[in-house]
This record gives C-alpha cells, sequence and structure tokens, in this order.
C-alpha cells in the first residue's frame, strides 16, 4: 500500500503562533515555470493589525534584552536555518547550486548581522565634546515596531531587511514577497525554534496593496521598510500615510542582495538619545 | 416569558410560587410566599432562595457565547462606542492611588478624548471622594466609591456602615457595597440581607451597588440567589465584581444577573440597574455586553441609568476603537493618556 503524504499548510506567524488568516482567505501559489506549488494564506488588515499588537507586547522585553542575547539568539536562527539547508533549496527552486548558495548567503547574512547586535552601539553613538562641566553621551535606541515589506527575492532579501531591523532590538512585522511567500513561512518555522521570542518577527503572506497602506497608517508603527514595494503608486500612499505619525521610512531601492549590506539598514530604524550629565562640581 | 411568570395560578406581581425537588419530580406549590415576607426569618429566605429555579449551565455558557458573535459594524459600533463611553464607571482601586491621580482621571471622566462623551461616573476608595467631588463639580458626572471594607468585606456591621455614611458625607452619589461571602456561602442570608438593609439605610439619598463577587459565588445558581437576595435587600445596582479577583465579569454570570432584574421588575414593578466590572478591557467586550443587555433585559437597561460597565483600562481602547471609526487608521496608545 502506497502511503500517503502529509503536506504542509502554509500559514501565517503573529506572535509566535502559526494562526491562519482571520479572512479565511487563500491564494494559489504557483513556482517560476507556473507549476503550483502550495496554497498560500491571504492576510487581511485585521491580521495586519493583529500582528502590530503581537510585535508590540513583544517590544518591552526584546528590545530590554542585553545585545549580546540578542546576538546569541540571532546566531542560533544561523544554526537552525543552517540545519535545514536542503529543504530551503528545494523550496527556493532554480538550479539546485544556485539555490544552495543563497541559503548559504542567507545563513552567513544572519551571522553577520549576530555580530553587529553588541558593536553597532560603539559605532552609532558616542561621548560628544562639549563646551561645558558635562559627560554627554548619545546611544542608539530601538525604534520600536518596524514595518515592513520584504523585496521578492523570497529568502536571502527577507533574512536582509528583518536580521538588521530585530538585532537592534526592534521588533516587526513583515508582509513576505507576494509571488513568492513559502520560503518565508518555512523561516517563521526557523524562527519559532530558535528562543526569539514570539512577537519579535511577525511575517504575513498576502497582497501588498492590500497589507501595506494600513500598516503603513498604523499608528502603532513606528517604522516603515518599503523594500519590496514595486508600484510607485503605493509607495507615494504609503509614505503620505506614514508621515501622520512621523514614522522613519526607507523608500525602495533596488538592492543586490549579495553586495556586502553595510550599517545602514539597522541605523535607520534608531533612535539616538543624548544624555548629559553634570560633572566635576 | 420570564422563568417566574405563565405558571398556573399565580398573578403576576402578587406572590411567588416555588418548585421544590422531591425524589425526580418537581412538586409545584408546596411553598408561596410573598416577595414582602421573604425575609421574615433565615428559613423563609433560604426556602425563597433555594426555590429558585436554577440555571442550566451548559445552556447559559452556550447562550452567552452565541450572543457573543453578533457582528457590530460601522455606524452600529460607532453608536455603540459612545453609549459604550457613557456608561462606564471610570475607576482606580489601588493602593497607590493619590489625589493628583484622582484628579487626572476626573479630568479624563469629563473629556474622554476628540468628541467622545463623558463617562457616567468615577469609582475611587472612600478617602479621595472629596478629590473627585471638588474635581468633577457641576460636570453632572456622578461619584461613586466603594465601601463596607471593600474588597473582602471583612468587618464588623458598624465599621461598613460608618465608612458608607463617611463616603456619602464626602460626596459619594453611588456607594458600591460587597457582600459578605462567608455568610452567603455558609447559608446565613439573612445575614448577608441585614446588612444590606443597614448599608442601604445609611447610604441616604445615594444609590446603592451591591457587589456580588461572583468569582467567589463558585455556581450560577448562587449568582441568582445573590442577585435575587441583594435585590429584595433593596440595591439600586447589582454588580459582578470588585475587579480584585479572577474570573470577573464573565458573559454568562452577566446574563444572568440581567435575567434576574428583568424577572424582578416583572415580579416588583421596581426595576434595577447592573453593573458588570472586571475583565472588561476591549471593546469587543464592551459590545457584547450591550448585545447581552438588549436580547436578555430590553432596551430600558440601554443607557447610563441602569447599566454601567466598572472599568480602567476599556475607555483608552474605545477612544481608540473610534478614533480607528473616524479617521479610517489604527491609532496606538501612546497616543492617549496613561492610566
Amino acid at each position: 500500500m502506497s502511503r500517503l503524504s502529509v503536506r504542509k499548510t502554509y500559514k501565517l506567524y503573529i506572535g509566535g503562533a502559526f494562526p491562519r488568516s482571520e479572512s479565511g482567505r487563500s491564494y494559489p501559489v504557483t513556482s517560476a515555470k507556473g507549476e503550483f506549488l502550495a496554497n498560500a494564506s491571504l492576510a487581511s488588515r485585521k491580521d495586519a493589525r493583529d500582528a502590530v499588537v503581537a510585535a508590540r507586547k513583544a517590544f518591552a522585553g526584546w528590545s530590554g534584552a542585553t545585545p549580546y542575547n540578542r546576538g546569541q539568539i540571532l546566531y542560533r536562527v544561523a544554526e537552525m536555518l543552517e540545519g535545514r539547508r536542503a529543504q530551503f533549496a528545494d523550496e527556493l527552486g532554480g538550479g539546485k547550486r544556485a539555490a544552495l548558495e543563497r541559503v548559504d548567503a542567507a545563513i552567513d547574512r544572519l551571522v553577520w548581522y549576530a555580530g553587529w547586535s553588541d558593536k553597532v552601539a560603539a559605532v552609532l553613538g558616542a561621548a560628544n565634546p562639549v563646551a561645558g562641566p558635562y559627560l554627554n553621551l548619545s546611544t542608539p535606541e530601538p525604534g520600536g515596531v518596524i514595518a515592513i515589506v520584504a523585496p521578492a527575492d523570497p529568502l536571502l532579501g527577507l533574512v536582509s531587511v528583518v536580521a538588521p531591523a530585530i538585532v537592534t532590538g526592534n521588533t516587526c512585522v513583515v508582509v513576505a514577497s507576494e509571488s513568492a511567500p513559502l520560503p518565508a513561512i518555512t523561516f517563521s518555522e526557523v524562527l519559532a525554534t530558535s528562543d526569539l521570542p514570539g512577537g519579535v518577527v511577525n511575517v504575513l503572506t498576502g497582497r501588498q496593496a492590500e497589507l501595506a497602506p494600513w500598516l503603513a497608517a498604523h499608528m502603532d508603527v513606528n517604522g516603515l521598510d518599503l523594500t519590496g514595494v514595486a508600484d510607485a503608486d503605493l509607495t507615494l500612499t504609503c509614505e503620505q500615510a506614514a508621515a501622520e505619525n512621523l514614522k522613519r521610512v526607507t523608500r525602495p531601492v533596488d538592492e543586490d542582495w549579495t553586495a556586502d549590506p553595510g550599517v545602514g539598514r539597522m541605523a535607520r530604524f534608531l533612535e539616538t538619545k543624548t544624555v548629559w550629565h553634570p560633572i566635576g562640581v | 416569558m420570564t422563568y417566574l411568570e405563565g405558571r398556573a395560578g399565580v398573578p403576576k406581581g402578587a406572590g411567588l410560587e416555588v418548585g421544590v425537588l422531591v425524589g425526580d419530580a418537581v412538586q409545584v406549590s408546596t411553598v408561596t410566599t410573598s416577595l414582602a415576607d421573604v425575609a421574615s426569618s433565615d428559613a423563609a429566605l433560604r426556602a425563597f432562595l433555594h426555590g429558585l429555579p436554577g440555571v442550566d449551565r451548559v445552556g447559559a455558557d452556550q447562550r452567552a457565547a452565541m450572543l457573543g458573535t453578533r457582528s457590530i459594524k460601522t455606524t452600529a459600533k460607532a453608536q455603540a462606542i459612545d453609549l459604550a463611553i457613557s456608561m462606564v464607571d471610570l475607576t482606580t482601586l489601588e493602593g497607590a492611588d493619590t489625589a493628583g491621580k484622582v484628579r487626572a482621571m476626573c479630568a479624563k471622566a469629563v473629556r474622554p478624548g476628540g468628541e467622545a462623551p463623558s463617562v457616567a461616573a468615577v469609582c475611587v476608595y472612600p478617602d479621595l471622594v472629596a478629590v473627585a467631588a471638588e474635581a468633577l463639580t457641576g460636570t453632572g458626572i456622578k461619584i461613586a466609591s466603594v465601601a463596607t471594607a471593600f474588597p473582602s468585606g471583612r468587618s464588623s456591621l458598624d465599621v461598613k456602615v460608618a465608612e458608607t455614611a463617611q463616603a456619602v458625607a464626602s460626596g459619594a452619589d453611588e456607594i458600591d457595597m460587597v457582600i459578605d461571602r462567608g455568610a452567603f456561602l455558609s447559608g446565613h442570608y439573612l445575614k448577608v440581607y441585614e446588612e444590606i438593609v443597614a448599608v442601604k439605610a445609611a447610604c441616604g439619598p445615594a444609590h446603592l451597588k451591591v457587589i456580588l463577587e461572583t468569582g467567589e459565588l463558585s455556581t450560577y445558581d448562587n449568582v441568582r440567589r445573590a442577585s435575587w437576595l441583594a435585590m429584595l435587600a433593596g440595591a439600586d445596582f447589582i454588580k459582578t465584581s470588585t475587579g480584585k479577583v479572577s474570573p470577573a465579569a464573565t458573559p454568562p454570570v452577566t446574563m444572568i444577573m440581567l435575567e434576574a432584574v428583568r424577572d424582578f421588575r416583572a415580579a416588583t414593578g421596581r426595576q434595577v440597574g447592573v453593573k458588570p466590572a472586571g475583565g472588561i478591557r476591549t471593546t469587543k467586550d464592551a459590545i457584547k455586553n450591550l448585545v447581552l443587555v438588549n436580547e436578555t433585559a430590553g432596551d430600558d437597561w440601554l443607557s447610563p441609568e441602569w447599566f454601567r460597565l466598572g472599568a480602567s483600562s476599556l475607555l483608552n481602547d474605545l477612544l481608540m476603537q473610534r478614533e480607528k471609526l473616524t479617521t479610517g487608521r489604527y491609532a496606538g496608545p501612546d497616543h492617549f493618556t496613561l492610566d
């Protein structure tokens, strides 16, 4: 007797759990060649709202963890991803060798950002010389909840926008690539098994045009990363909506994800706190 | 039809016929008591309260859950939110309360934010009533004060009466008293009854809300009995909980109390209000409560005069939902006062 294979239901990742969309909707996902792969959840604005609530709830704990601890957890994510190399290579499709290279690049990217966790403050902060009897210190602090529209590159692109946002202590809500959302959900399984507190990363699959404007207008979101938005009108709408509570916005860019990322993406969603402390009195 | 009406030979409002379980058969009409006489002795009170029909727990849970699935959207939702805001008893009952915190809360009670209506009342400890009274002069917002050794109620009757009188003298319009759950659970119903009567007398012109603390009553039958006991003793309002015990105001408990006030009015002609308190944190919870009121007691109760929501964190959620409906974008807690 032949065995029936157990197929995975691709759901959302919100607050450390994998719920279906509250709307009950889904959409078919096809490979680059047009073959049907699976149905992915089609998230609604209410899923986005729930994800923001989960991200806000996780923020105090995650931003309060020591940078060293955050780095360890990111490194753990890289370890878990390493253990699933073959699975991700399969899911990415294309040539086997090229796919493995992309997965390896994603793992290396995570390790790279993990190393930055306790160094970024030294690079972006400063002890400022001031004309007075004060010790003047500037330290970067996480901005809060960041809404991210992930780029089309389903794994390396995703990791390259999520890792810099969370390594500094932010929490995020990610809208996965619309055409290739499945690796993002499998990556959520990696996150769920690597000591990353639930709610630090929340992954939605669905239509950018449906979700991004709600996240951009949400008054409890502090930053907006539009990297994956291809439509210029949608970008404009989102930027305008984001202005309402002065969100920090990353405009869409066509980035080469294999290049050295630099500290720019980490710096984007940090706020600088400067403290004047009297001395020598 | 209520659970007391419609039995053969009982004229509405004249008296109550009580069924008693004997063996497996329900024997109707073994005891007939006039409502005026039920408190004549502990035995009569017990006979009446234990003669109240039992609550079908599964049925009550199911009905409350079913009513909780109503979808209230757009303009109906906007109306429900404003109604809920006007029914809020904005509450602070912490050991760390200060005069400043009470004044800030009173300011928020008058103008919760935007175009939102004022809340119904503020609820504070007796020693802070004077502060609230000063802050709310001329606003029409009522001042409620907990009294009678809140939240446990473990003190002598003299102390409870004195505390009530002091709160009323300081300017409280409403007194939230707790019943003696120990006496209730051990079956000393007359003691509970007499305590409520004594506190009611001490209230003078102030309204009396009787807190049943349903989380400690353990069964729905007890909730129904305590509701009737409080109403017979003269309560103007019956309130679910102190907010210090979990579970607090669960939907089935609120529904049973709403049934009790409905049936009490049918039997006596006197209308009594209901106040669920504790555990109501979201707009969705508040709207579920409004649905319960409308479907159980009817829309006579759908006003701040007869239905209140005791809450502290609920108001901000209502305001955030209100903001979402007016602006079309989700609101964030950073833009509302801390409380």
